[in-house]
């Protein structure tokens, strides 16, 4: 039986790399999902019939509550992730990640529990919970429970902020300095856990940890959140293995480790496409501090109605089109989709230029385009087309502010400065469609708003787009 | 059981083998890949039916209770997402059904 099991640990934990591997092209990403929950199916199964759980005392009541608490969590999830639209993705991938770090540092409780009671009934009374797990167990497993607790706390506010649920983005004067106390008090509450076996302590740890993961990620401002959320999958994914390794099940620490390193270098890759470092992330919300903001920008937006827009379109040689975070809110992705099969067939050359940061996770904007039917060849990287935009008729941003402000590249003073922009301000004609004249998302004011190609559209994103779309539909 | 040094050979091939598969996504895969991996450690759910499995008090049931849920919730919810995400993923030339 021991060999049955774990020899589908080993097939499930080769299946996840080779997984995540297919899901690294698009044409064999789907298949990798579809192998990887067969996998995770298979290992879920064979941890039936373990005997650790089946010989124990209390096997039914046990298994049946394992039963119990699958249904529901999964049925949970299921229902949740079958009904959530595309566009808030994002805060929902947050909330299954902090479920996983607060399992992994649940075991880590049941654990350090065990270790407690085993302590607390040896003779000589001075016992530590230590010597009760083994220092190597006992440090991985404090360990993952202070990663799984604030990836748990600190995604689930991540999830609020991205869900409009939580605005705030300050708690209490010098919060900094209050987290390094935090973070100091419950790194000495874990090390007084290794050399102690004492209840009251664990409960300490955990409350402090939980506290910690909340006043981390309170002050981090929005357009960070796609950095934060995959750092936090990245600590699961940590935590997991290390768990794992208190339990001794190779599969959980191979797949927490993978995901652990992998997320690392994708959330290192994605601080790096915002000119910020992960440290910088979290010390400094953009927007957030209200000291020297950046010069503000001279001249006076000028308008355009859609009708002249859409001729302005109809007409041009190229149009490339820069989606953000704006139009996923208006979900105006199939609207968009329709104008530009409209001015493909009016003979315009029509392409998407992505940000590697535009909406609120890398990619973000390729999912819902995705969705909305666009080929995946049509949409391009920031690099691979920046150089196009001096060849272009009209660069139309669609709910984009931040990526295409030029102060990124000239205003020392700007929070933005030195973030990788597209040159949207280098083509004959910008227009802009945007819901009112605020700035945007990191509350930075935008000049290529102000610059005399630049058109602004006013108005929610699919009643423009529908605008537009009437516009060019006339002139055929 | 994987102990001792045979567990630290482990965390450093893992740790390796998970670099190596981001250095070569597109962009475009970024957030499905996030996504991805963030069902994989949903593999605690294994490790939580442990805990649960093994649990001797009515606490540690409590709390190995709550293990499994969150667990499950991982998994499920990471494997319904991602899905959903690379179900869109299309390209205009068409390049025979893959599946």
């Amino acid at each position: 039986m021991e060999t049955i099991i774990q020899a589908s640990y080993f097939i499930a934990a080769v299946i996840f790399i080779l997984g995540l591997k297919q899901m690294s092209s698009p044409v064999t990403a789907r298949r990798g999902i579809l192998w990887a929950g067969a996998a995770m199916v298979l290992a879920t199964l064979a941890t039936f019939l373990a005997p650790e759980i089946t010989g124990s005392d209390q096997a039914l009541t046990n298994v049946s509550l394992i039963v119990i608490a699958i249904v529901i969590g999964g049925g949970y999830a299921w229902w949740s992730g079958k009904r959530v639209a595309m566009t808030d993705m994002p805060q929902m991938i947050a909330m299954y990640n902090g479920m996983g770090g607060g399992a992994a540092a649940t075991i880590a409780a049941v654990e350090l529990l065990k270790a407690n009671t085993e302590a607390s009934h040896d003779p000589t009374g001075t016992m530590t919970i230590a010597d009760a797990l083994g220092p190597d167990v006992a440090i991985l497993g404090i360990l993952g429970a202070i990663i799984g607790t604030v990836s748990f706390s600190g995604s689930i506010i991540a999830w609020a902020k991205l869900d409009g649920r939580l605005h705030r983005s300050k708690l209490l004067p010098a919060q900094h300095l209050i987290n390094a106390v935090i973070a100091i008090a419950t790194v000495g509450f874990a090390i007084a856990i290794y050399f102690s076996a004492d209840l009251t302590t664990i409960v300490i740890f955990y409350s402090l940890a939980l506290v910690l993961g909340i006043f981390i990620t309170v002050p981090v401002g929005g357009a960070d959140m796609p950095v934060i959320i995959s750092l936090f999958n990245a600590l699961t994914g940590l935590a997991v293995g290390f768990e794992g390794y208190v339990l001794g099940n190779a599969a959980m620490i191979i797949a927490g480790i993978v995901v652990g390193s992998a997320g690392s270098l994708l959330t290192h890759l994605m601080a790096v496409a915002m000119n910020r470092s992960v440290a910088n992330v979290f010390f400094a919300g953009v927007g957030t501090d209200s000291g020297g903001s950046a010069t503000a920008a001279e001249g006076e937006m000028k308008e355009i109605q859609a009708q002249d827009a859409g001729i302005l379109m109809a007409f041009a040689s190229q149009v490339i089109i820069i989606p953000g975070y704006g139009m996923a809110v208006a979900q105006a992705q199939h609207k968009i989709w329709e104008l530009t099969q409209l001015l493909n067939d009016q003979g315009v050359s029509v392409k998407f230029a992505i940000h590697p940061v535009a909406g609120r996770m890398p990619g973000h904007m390729n999912v819902l385009l995705a969705e909305a039917g666009v080929p995946y060849d049509m949409i391009y990287d920031m690099e691979d087309i920046n150089a196009d935009f001096k060849n272009t008729t009209v660069a139309l941003v669609i709910g984009a502010n931040d990526v295409v402000n030029p102060s990124a590249k000239t205003d020392t003073s700007s929070p933005l400065y030195g973030m990788p922009i597209l040159d949207a301000i280098e083509s004959d004609n910008v227009i802009v469609i945007k819901r009112g004249r605020g700035t945007g998302f990191s509350g930075v004011e935008n000049p290529l708003f102000f610059t005399d190609n630049t058109k602004m559209l006013f108005g929610d994103g699919q009643k423009a787009a529908s605008e537009l779309i009437q516009a060019v539909k006339e002139l055929t | 059981m994987i102990e001792g040094l045979a567990a630290l050979y482990i965390f450093m091939l893992a740790g390796f083998t998970g670099y190596e598969i981001i250095t070569r996504v597109p962009v475009i895969l970024h957030t499905p890949l996030m996504s991805g991996s963030n069902f994989v450690h949903g593999i605690v759910l294994v490790g939580a039916m442990f805990a649960l499995g093994i649990a001797e008090t009515t606490t540690q049931q409590i709390i190995g209770f709550i293990a499994v849920l969150l667990g499950a919730g991982n998994a499920v919810g990471g494997y319904v997402v991602t899905e959903r995400m690379l179900e869109m993923f299309k390209s205009s030339k068409k390049e025979g059904s893959e599946g």
